[in-house]
């Protein structure tokens, strides 16, 4: 494989750039394959590259319904952060914020990671003494946190809403300094490119009809292109999860909504930071680009479609003019949707199946990009030793069996508030 | 915007509404030894289905009453609209 470097970029300017090797081939299937992942999105490269890269395993087969990365890796608003309270998801995402550092090195690909600092804002009491609260436990967990109290917000984001008038007055926030941002697009090409060099087949346009399940045990994938022959088969599908699960005779606990983000009109730098409204469900970011990257609450109902509606759209960005009062001077750029694999407890699920070989990641709801490189990381390590790592042991797809929830945010089973 | 016929008020717009989730999950019956995994079934599995999905609404700006809809989850096409106790077909 071509090593991208600034010696690589002037050697291909003198020939106009028209000899770039491919940066994956378009294989076409084999007849087996040792693991087969089904979904080219970031969670699947990711998992195909660590499978290879860890573990040993190349004979690997990623299948994608589309085009890689054309999921929700394309579709988030870019935020990595491990701002989590509860152990499982707080060890399970520091785990990955130190992927997310090295990544470029590793991937040889600039995923342009951003570590610009995260504050969610507080609007009373009650709330900067629950942010305190989670800032301790984040700090025992070895993640930095920091209070910050109303002056200090201002020192930071001086363009929020503090004057004296306001239904949701600025009380403070709680700050991860280590947290930021990443080119999404890269993430999924650099996974997909380091992959494809280990010997990974990489298969788009390649929808899953069906299984294969022999005594209890997976032994095949019936896709668009074929049948096709696997001892261990992965599903990283998001929120087609439930479709995939339908096929196999499985209930799971998700429900599939959709997600809304959207883009401003590009203007000159003025956020420095990833910022959350703490009295709603808003966040925003300034991208590279100048774009103010914006997002919130789910459509609200079950679907499928990859396209908002519009009511919802205006619920957030009210949210959002309530923050920061400059945003209704902006046009929108853009808006789009993905959907979601909301979970009941709103915590994610990589863990092994009742079906032999199968293996299941799913239910990342608002936060699957975050979770990429750590997802990747402990669903390869699940499928090449048929045992969950201790960093996605409590991801168990059991636990609403057993009742041990990761209810991070506490809101019950209504996945369309929470 | 989505379109929702309620039976005891006509179309409505969807801001009228609060969504309230898969309308064919059946509570376990009362007066009854209930498993774990009943439990489980009724409070956390869902089939999400891509399509069809009776699912129940709340015409909570209107005449507050809860109503079955019939929506396809891809298209959002409402096919038809219930009363809460209306049998479905």
């Amino acid at each position: 494989m071509q090593k991208y470097s600034v010696f690589s970029l002037i050697k291909n300017a003198f020939s106009d750039h028209q000899n770039w090797e491919v940066a994956w081939k378009d294989p076409t299937p084999k007849k087996e394959y040792d693991v087969i992942i089904i979904g080219g999105g970031g969670h699947g490269l990711a998992t195909a590259y660590y499978l290879a890269k860890e573990h040993n395993i190349t004979n690997v087969a990623i299948i994608e319904k589309g085009w890689i990365g054309g999921g929700n890796v394309g579709r988030n608003t870019t935020i990595i952060r491990s701002n989590y309270m509860h152990d499982d998801n707080a060890l399970f995402s520091e785990f990955g914020m130190d992927l997310w550092r090295k990544m470029s090195q590793d991937l040889n690909y600039n995923v342009m990671f951003s570590p610009r600092g995260i504050i969610n804002l507080a609007h009373s009491d009650a709330q900067m003494n629950a942010y305190s609260r989670r800032g301790n436990s984040m700090r025992l967990n070895g993640i930095d946190a920091v209070l910050l109290n109303r002056e200090e917000v201002k020192k930071k984001i001086p363009m929020a809403d503090f004057s004296d008038n306001v239904r949701f007055p600025i009380f403070g926030g709680l700050m991860q300094p280590s947290a930021g941002t990443a080119r999404h697009d890269a993430v999924a090409w650099g996974y997909a490119r380091q992959a494809d060099s280990m010997g990974v087949d990489i298969i788009q346009n390649c929808e899953v009809t069906g299984f294969d399940v022999n005594n209890g045990k997976i032994v095949g994938v019936r896709t668009s292109r074929g049948d096709i022959k696997a001892k261990k088969v992965g599903l990283c599908v998001a929120g087609s999860t439930n479709i995939l699960a339908e096929m196999l005779n499985m209930t799971l606990p998700i429900e599939t909504h959709l997600l809304q983000a959207c883009v401003s009109e590009p203007v000159k730098p003025l956020l420095d930071h990833v910022v959350t409204f703490g009295a709603g469900h808003f966040y925003c970011s300034q991208s590279d680009k100048g774009e103010m990257v914006m997002g919130g609450d789910l459509d609200g109902y079950n679907s499928y479609s990859q396209r908002g509606n519009l009511p919802t759209l205006q619920h957030v960005l009210t949210e959002g003019i309530a923050m920061f009062p400059f945003l209704s001077k902006l046009k929108m750029l853009r808006t789009w949707g993905g959907i979601m694999d909301m979970s009941m407890d709103g915590s994610p699920i990589i863990d092994k199946t009742h079906i032999d070989g199968l293996y299941l990641n799913c239910g990342w709801c608002y936060g699957g990009f975050k979770a990429t490189p750590a997802s990747g990381w402990t669903f390869a390590h699940t499928i090449a030793q048929d045992r969950v790592h201790e960093l996605n042991s409590g991801y168990s797809l059991n636990r609403f069996n057993t009742g041990d929830l990761i209810d991070e945010k506490g809101l019950g089973t209504k996945t369309w508030i929470s | 915007m989505l379109y929702i016929f309620c039976p005891h008020c006509g179309s409505r717009s969807q801001n009228e509404f609060a969504y309230g989730g898969d309308a064919t999950v059946k509570r376990p019956e009362l007066n009854k030894e209930i498993s774990d995994q009943e439990w489980n079934n009724f409070v956390y599995l869902r089939k999400s289905p891509r399509g069809k999905h009776l699912e129940l609404w709340h015409h909570i700006s209107g005449c507050r009453q809860w109503i079955k809809v019939e929506r396809d989850t891809s298209t959002h096409e409402i096919f038809k609209t219930y009363k809460a106790d209306e049998l479905t077909e």
